[in-house]
């Protein structure tokens, strides 16, 4: 079982690959990945340095390809293939259908991985891509239960891998639009959610407010923990009631359920946050690699200590297996 | 123009589906959606139930195409997916990747529902030779998104169809808001959404429409509307625009008032509603709630 961990720039890649990870994945500095953020992200240069540090370690390096380009940006996303192809990257995180058959059209057997943007949740869905663009592995999407996940994986045409451990995406990947509604700005195609540029906190009479594109998405009183107003997890009102109508602020955490995911026959585990900080990074795929060598060693349950540690890094200080367990949908 | 009716997002009981079809039935609607999109579990209607309810609107002289289920998780509904694809009356509407597997397989043309992402001319001509003939956009595509494309698309035969009307499928989730709002969970659902004909408002605090919950599918708060725009969509390529119903009485409304506009070619639609709030904004490539008169 391989752990795949997250990099922003060439300090997490350093961190992650020194932990253990078997593999980082990376995005470039453009609208071409899931995580555009001002300051994160490769460039051709630091790529290099890193893809040197990584190969020389033994470690693989992914790069997400993962949003999808409408046709007057299509010249940015193939040839940031072109330039991911001719750099040393070991597999590409694809979504789109149009990426994947460019990347086809230079080379039968380039790896390409189904990002989980792509939102593939059944057998005849990981058919359709296997049988069209010849993937080698998917990210299933944050959706299914742990009993749907075996029963994926042991049919699927294609290794499967699957989130362990990060922000928490309730909603079924590349299939949300709720950003762009209320932005302008989405997922699928400038690789942003509840983009950083639309946010704008207010404080009155000690009542914290946050607001996106001037919509308030929650208000803190004082003493309570004030998180990023992700459009899904703010507190609104429902039919005369104010409640997380969504979801609370909270971060997935599946280190309970790893002999299981193990046992299923899922390949690799993949930690999100490419947004992270380099210590984060360091913390998390320590803990993890930890915790999947014990697994495949012997499926011993990771140690509490190991698990406070990701706690306290998580969204509100709370953790959840989400849909993995039947009971969270 | 050509119009179009979506199938009904909301879950109604199978006498309301059939009075609401028996009503469409005698307006001037070219193309009927049927079948349910959203959640497996809403059962008051069966396959044969909409097949026959299909058959009905053919011999009423409309187009009948069989929508598909949007997420699919579990092996019965993928083999009810496959029945709904591999059946011999009608053309499918697939609204994920596995619906197109099928239909590719059983060698079925399509029509790509919204929820498939095509945003470019490489994945429109694949879709296109793997038998799609209809292409439903995206909802958060524009008309400059669109220009580049459209060429493309009239080249291949490929028709283009845009939502004009009705709140949009923003998000589909593993998770069912409107069980979580009651408290429920979602196996013992205690099928709560079908005491709400559209959905349920969810607000800020500040009393903002923020989204619709319906189930596992959460919608725009705002209900779309290009009805006075349809010159302008028609103009840019669009061949069908698509109504997604609403309370039935409205939806009848709409659906006269817009194939009146179309067949005399008028500019303006007459309707009017203040009862519910309006947006456009991704037709002219801003936030989707945002609304241009």
């Amino acid at each position: 079982m391989e752990l795949v961990c997250p990099a922003g720039n060439y300090p997490s890649l350093v961190k992650a690959v020194d932990q253990g990870a078997n593999a980082v994945y990376i995005g470039f500095k453009n609208e071409t990945n899931a995580r555009h953020f001002s300051g994160l992200n490769f460039s051709e240069k630091h790529l290099l340095k890193g893809i040197d540090y990584a190969h020389r370690n033994n470690c693989k390096i992914y790069c997400a390809i993962n949003t999808y380009p409408r046709q007057d940006g299509w010249k940015t996303w193939a040839s940031s293939v072109d330039m991911a192809m001719g750099i040393g990257i070991d597999s590409l995180i694809v979504a789109d259908t149009g990426v994947m058959d460019y990347i086809r059209s230079r080379s039968d057997d380039f790896p390409i991985h189904l990002s989980v943007q792509a939102s593939a949740t059944n057998l005849e869905a990981l058919n359709f891509y296997h049988q069209n663009f010849a993937i080698r592995r998917a990210v299933l999407p944050r959706v299914l239960s742990l009993k749907q996940v075996t029963q994926l994986a042991q049919k699927s045409p294609v290794e499967i891998e699957v989130f362990g451990f990060g922000s928490l995406c309730i909603m079924a990947e590349g299939r949300c639009y709720l950003s762009s509604y209320l932005t302008g700005e989405s997922p699928n195609t400038q690789g942003v959610c509840s983009p950083s540029s639309h946010v704008r906190w207010e404080e009155n009479d000690g009542v914290l407010k946050s607001r996106l594109n001037n919509l308030l998405i929650d208000q803190f009183e004082e003493g309570e923990n004030a998180g990023y107003p992700t459009l899904c997890k703010g507190r609104f009102e429902v039919q005369g009631n104010i409640e997380y109508a969504l979801e609370e602020p909270t971060s997935l955490n599946t280190m309970d359920i790893l002999p299981e995911l193990h046992q299923a026959g899922v390949v690799a585990i993949k930690i999100e946050g490419r947004q992270r900080s380099p210590a984060y990074i360091e913390t998390v795929a320590n803990v993890w690699r930890k915790a999947i060598d014990s697994v495949i060693s012997n499926s011993a349950k990771p140690n509490e200590q190991d698990k406070q540690k990701l706690t306290a890094l998580s969204e509100g200080r709370q953790t959840t297996i989400g849909a993995y367990e039947r009971s969270w949908q | 123009m050509k119009t179009s009716l979506a199938a009904v997002p909301y879950f109604w009981t199978q006498q309301a589906y059939q009075d609401f079809y028996h009503q469409v039935a005698e307006t001037d609607i070219d193309t009927v959606y049927l079948g349910e999109t959203v959640c497996s579990k809403r059962r008051s209607m069966t396959l044969q139930d909409w097949i026959d309810a299909g058959i009905f609107l053919q011999g009423k002289g409309k187009q009948v195409v069989l929508s598909t289920m949007t997420l699919l998780e579990a092996e019965s509904e993928l083999s009810y997916l496959k029945k709904v694809v591999q059946q011999k009356e009608f053309l499918v509407e697939a609204n994920d990747m596995s619906a197109i597997q099928v239909a590719n397989q059983a060698g079925k043309h399509f029509v790509s529902g919204n929820a498939i992402n095509i945003y470019n001319n490489q994945s429109l001509s694949l879709f296109h030779k793997l038998g799609m003939t209809r292409w439903n956009i995206p909802v958060e595509l524009g008309q400059q998104d669109l220009k580049p494309v459209i060429p493309k698309a009239q080249e291949l035969g490929v028709e283009l169809e845009y939502q004009v009307y009705g709140r949009m499928p923003l998000a589909y989730s593993a998770r069912c808001f409107t069980a979580r709002h009651h408290d429920l969970p979602k196996d013992r659902c205690q099928f709560k959404c079908k005491d709400d004909v559209e959905g349920i408002p969810v607000k800020t605090r500040e009393g903002d429409s923020f989204a619709q919950i319906n189930g596992i599918q959460t919608q725009s708060g705002k209900v779309s509307n290009l009805l006075n725009h349809w010159q302008k969509l028609y103009a840019a390529g669009i061949d069908y625009a698509r109504i997604v119903p609403v309370a039935p009485d409205t939806t009848l409304q709409v659906i006269k008032s817009l194939t009146q506009a179309t067949a005399n070619n008028q500019p303006l639609v007459d309707f009017t509603d203040d009862s519910r709030e309006y947006c456009n904004g991704y037709w002219f490539q801003m936030a989707g709630l945002e609304m241009i008169a």
